[in-house]
């Protein structure tokens, strides 16, 4: 039994928290969030020079060729961090995208630059109130031109290409559904900000209006590569949220020892004590499930889509739950726009969306959990 | 990141898997894997009997108290090789029960502070469990707030005189000997007036009444002491010393790694895949899914926390804090689950004859005593300290009685 990262995965792990610490403070959160810029340039320049970018991208295409357990790792120090730049939807779901169903031409296109930082990329999926289905979506593909608009698209208004899921037929089916490629600064698209939960991170609206668009993999098999898409992405990114629950708890936990009420820390009444021991029932819970999706994702098993909703679910509300109780611990101080507890709240409930929320999960593990039993 | 055994773990593996095969009382298979939640009950044999039987087995093939030393009974196996043991022994080490408490409490008690003549005496029979030890601790005034227990111990010449009563004991009715902590000086603080014995259950004054529990069943006892006479010679550690002595007992009660938790999820997952309601299937109805997949992932991160935890006894450390949570969490969750199931069985959720009952009954006994899982073994409220305190670093709860005398602390509220 090693149900547990290596040596090297933990020492990349720590060199990855040196660095946020130094190059991602929580003055640069609030840089984004302050509207000062849509991402932190010299952090993503900084990441791509530390060679995060492209941890699991093969050497060929200009990645470290490490791998996904090490992308992990990293996923949790941004979570962590907060990192204010497009790294979910660069990392987890264009270049996974990419490397599922680009042809060798299109990886040898973009995955170099993502490694390099000098693409960010997305995925533009959602039209409007729902989650993840094909019949939500209806923007059009016809002739090699996408029309129709997207939103809420994450990083959508500093993204330079991304992978359009486009409808191309009409029987009602999956395979109505194909992906495409979009080179955003092409011309036919227009993007726009979008006000947020979490303005540490762009959302846009994107407007495609006879945009010429590539396929990315075969016509009728979109829906089944962003299936997979999103299986991937969920492990990384419960990986973000597992970090950023861990700190919301130490942060409550700091300051539980510190504030002095009734002549006594806060943290020794048991009211306090109970909330953060909570905290870290889930906190714990969550990061072994991610353990379980990270060990899936790695090794390609056939438990990855039961692994990656499980994941997903439990770093969701793990997540949640820290941010929400770390406000509670700090009491007042905890909900002035100075102390840091909102832009872990903020970013706990926006990841807690991203990818499909709570109960589109609940419902993919459901429906996974009985295949298997049926099988 | 893999899921494998060492070449020499699955070595190990192999060995005790033949051997289980070999030696296993296939006879009661059928009904032990039945019995997956709750305690045992044998139809077709006396628990005790039948686990005496095994457990001696067991002892004559070098398989009991793996971890202990040779000398002593056991096999002076790795931590790691205990588990893949238990995991081997598999639904037969349902029937180790009743030799728990002497393994993992009274047996390493023993090994720190009796004598070597009384080890080599008791040690190698409680491994093959002729002889069944049992735990003194609570008492009914002295619950989570063990210290505070008031059963009596005074010197007389070479021997002591006890007098008090315990409560909770596990066992007690079948049992040889026990390990017993009294109060031997009222006039200190709490923690400094106790003393430890182990004492022979059978001696005059030592009387045993089982307690009637709100489900009904029996598995715990009163025990009470009249005048019971032990020697000096059956001290554990010094006069005065018998907190930090039941510390080593209970930080030896780490039996939880490698053993699974019931969580009442593969129970709740299984009805609701067989249940139709007048929507459907049950499985397609929205709430429905959205209660189990909390609850699975609950059972799975609690299954891949015991995971990490083995890995770190595979790799020869010490696993970290975050088994911690497992009752924690179990407790509350088979609470839920059983009430979610028969609000779905609906009217019928009342009935409990396992023969005519939905489900054949497992939700109702589970509802029933589940409130038991968050009590015994330290309390939700206790455990939640021990997080707060041991792993998170919060400050330990203010103690008025600290440095008082135990004699003068109130004993009575109002």
């Amino acid at each position: 039994m090693n149900f547990e990262f290596s040596d090297d995965q933990k020492q990349l792990r720590d060199q990855a928290r040196r660095f946020l610490a130094e190059k991602c403070p929580p003055k640069a959160v609030r840089a984004v969030l302050e509207g000062n810029a849509l991402y932190d340039k010299a952090l993503w320049q900084g990441l791509a020079e530390m060679g995060f970018l492209g941890v699991a991208i093969p050497e060929e295409f200009g990645g470290t060729g490490a791998g996904h357990l090490e992308l992990c790792v990293i996923a949790e120090e941004m979570g962590r961090a907060l990192a204010p730049v497009p790294f979910s939807s660069t990392v987890y779901l264009a270049a996974e995208a990419l490397m599922l169903a680009g042809s060798s031409e299109q990886k040898q296109k973009w995955l170099p630059k993502i490694a390099s930082g000098e693409a960010i990329g997305t995925l533009a999926l959602f039209e409007g109130t729902g989650n993840p289905s094909p019949q939500a979506v209806k923007l059009s593909a016809a002739n090699g031109v996408l029309n129709g608009v997207k939103k809420p698209v994450a990083d959508g208004a500093i993204a330079d290409f991304a992978i359009v899921a486009a409808r191309n037929g009409s029987s009602g089916r999956e395979t109505d559904i194909a992906l495409y490629l979009v080179d955003l600064k092409a011309g036919g698209v227009e993007a726009k900000t979008l006000a947020n939960l979490d303005p540490s991170r762009n959302q846009a609206e994107l407007h495609f209006k006879d945009c010429k668009a590539e396929p990315l993999g075969a016509a009728n098999e979109g829906w089944s590569i962003l299936s997979r898409v999103l299986d991937r992405a969920a492990v990384l990114m419960a990986f973000e949220q597992v970090g950023g629950a861990d700190r919301a708890l130490e942060m409550g936990r700091d300051y539980a020892l510190d504030r002095i009420a009734f002549g006594r820390p806060i943290g020794s009444f048991q009211a306090v004590k109970h909330m953060l021991a909570d905290m870290y029932v889930s906190a714990t819970l969550a990061r072994s499930n991610c353990y379980y999706g990270a060990w899936a994702l790695s090794t390609n098993a056939g438990e990855l889509p039961e692994a990656a909703a499980t994941a997903r679910i439990s770093a969701t509300q793990a997540f949640q739950h820290c941010a929400k109780n770390n406000i509670q611990v700090h009491g007042g101080m905890g909900f002035t726009w100075e102390f840091d507890c909102h832009l872990y709240y903020r970013r706990s409930n926006a990841l807690a969306l991203g990818l499909g929320s709570l109960s589109y999960w609940e419902d993919q593990l459901i429906d996974r959990m009985r295949k298997k039993n049926a099988a | 990141m893999n899921f494998d055994d060492t070449p020499q773990e699955a070595a190990f593996r192999a060995q005790a898997r033949k051997w289980v095969d070999a030696n296993a009382p296939k006879q009661f298979e059928a009904e032990l894997s039945k019995a997956s939640l709750g305690r045992i009950r044998l139809q077709s044999g006396d628990m005790v009997e039948v686990g005496k039987a095994w457990q001696k087995k067991k002892a004559d093939g070098g398989w009991a108290c793996l971890h202990w030393p040779k000398q002593y009974g056991g096999r002076g196996a790795t931590p790691i090789e205990r588990v893949i043991w238990q995991q081997e022994e598999g639904i037969y080490g349902k029937l180790t029960q009743p030799f728990q408490i002497g393994e993992g409490m009274c047996g390493p008690t023993m090994m720190a502070y009796a004598s070597e003549e009384q080890k080599q005496r008791y040690l190698p029979k409680i491994a093959s469990g002729e002889e069944i030890w049992c735990q003194l601790f609570s008492e009914p005034s002295a619950g989570s707030d063990v210290a505070g227990l008031r059963t009596r111990a005074e010197r007389d010449g070479d021997d002591w005189i006890v007098n008090g009563q315990k409560i909770w004991t596990s066992g007690a009715h079948y049992s040889d000997f026990g390990l017993l902590i009294t109060r031997t000086d009222p006039n200190v603080p709490k923690h400094k007036g106790l003393t430890m014995f182990f004492l022979d259950m059978k001696s005059p004054g030592v009387e045993v009444k089982p307690i009637k529990q709100a489900n009904g069943m029996q598995e715990f006892n009163e025990v009470f002491f009249t005048n019971v006479r032990i020697p000096d010679s059956q001290r554990l550690g010094n006069v005065g010393d018998g907190w930090n002595v039941s510390l080593t007992t209970l930080m030896n009660e780490r039996m939880s790694i490698g053993s699974r938790l019931a969580t009442g999820f593969p129970e709740i997952f299984a009805f609701c895949s067989g249940l139709m309601t007048d929507d459907g299937p049950a499985l397609d109805d929205r709430a429905v899914r959205s209660k189990l997949a909390n609850w699975a992932v609950k059972a799975s991160g609690l299954k891949y926390t015991n995971y990490r935890s083995l890995s770190a006894l595979s790799r020869g450390e010490r696993p970290g804090p975050e088994n911690s949570i497992g009752k924690l969490v179990t407790g509350t969750m088979m609470q839920d689950i059983a009430s979610y199931a028969l609000d779905l069985e609906g009217a019928a959720g009342v009935l409990t004859d396992p023969a005519t009952a939905d489900a054949a009954g497992q939700f109702q006994a589970m509802l029933l005593s589940s409130p038991s899982v968050r009590i015994a073994g330290g309390t939700d409220e206790v455990l939640r300290n021990i997080i707060a305190e041991r792993v998170l670093g919060l400050p330990g709860d203010i103690r008025v009685d600290k440095d008082v005398p135990f004699n003068k602390i109130p004993a009575k509220g109002r």
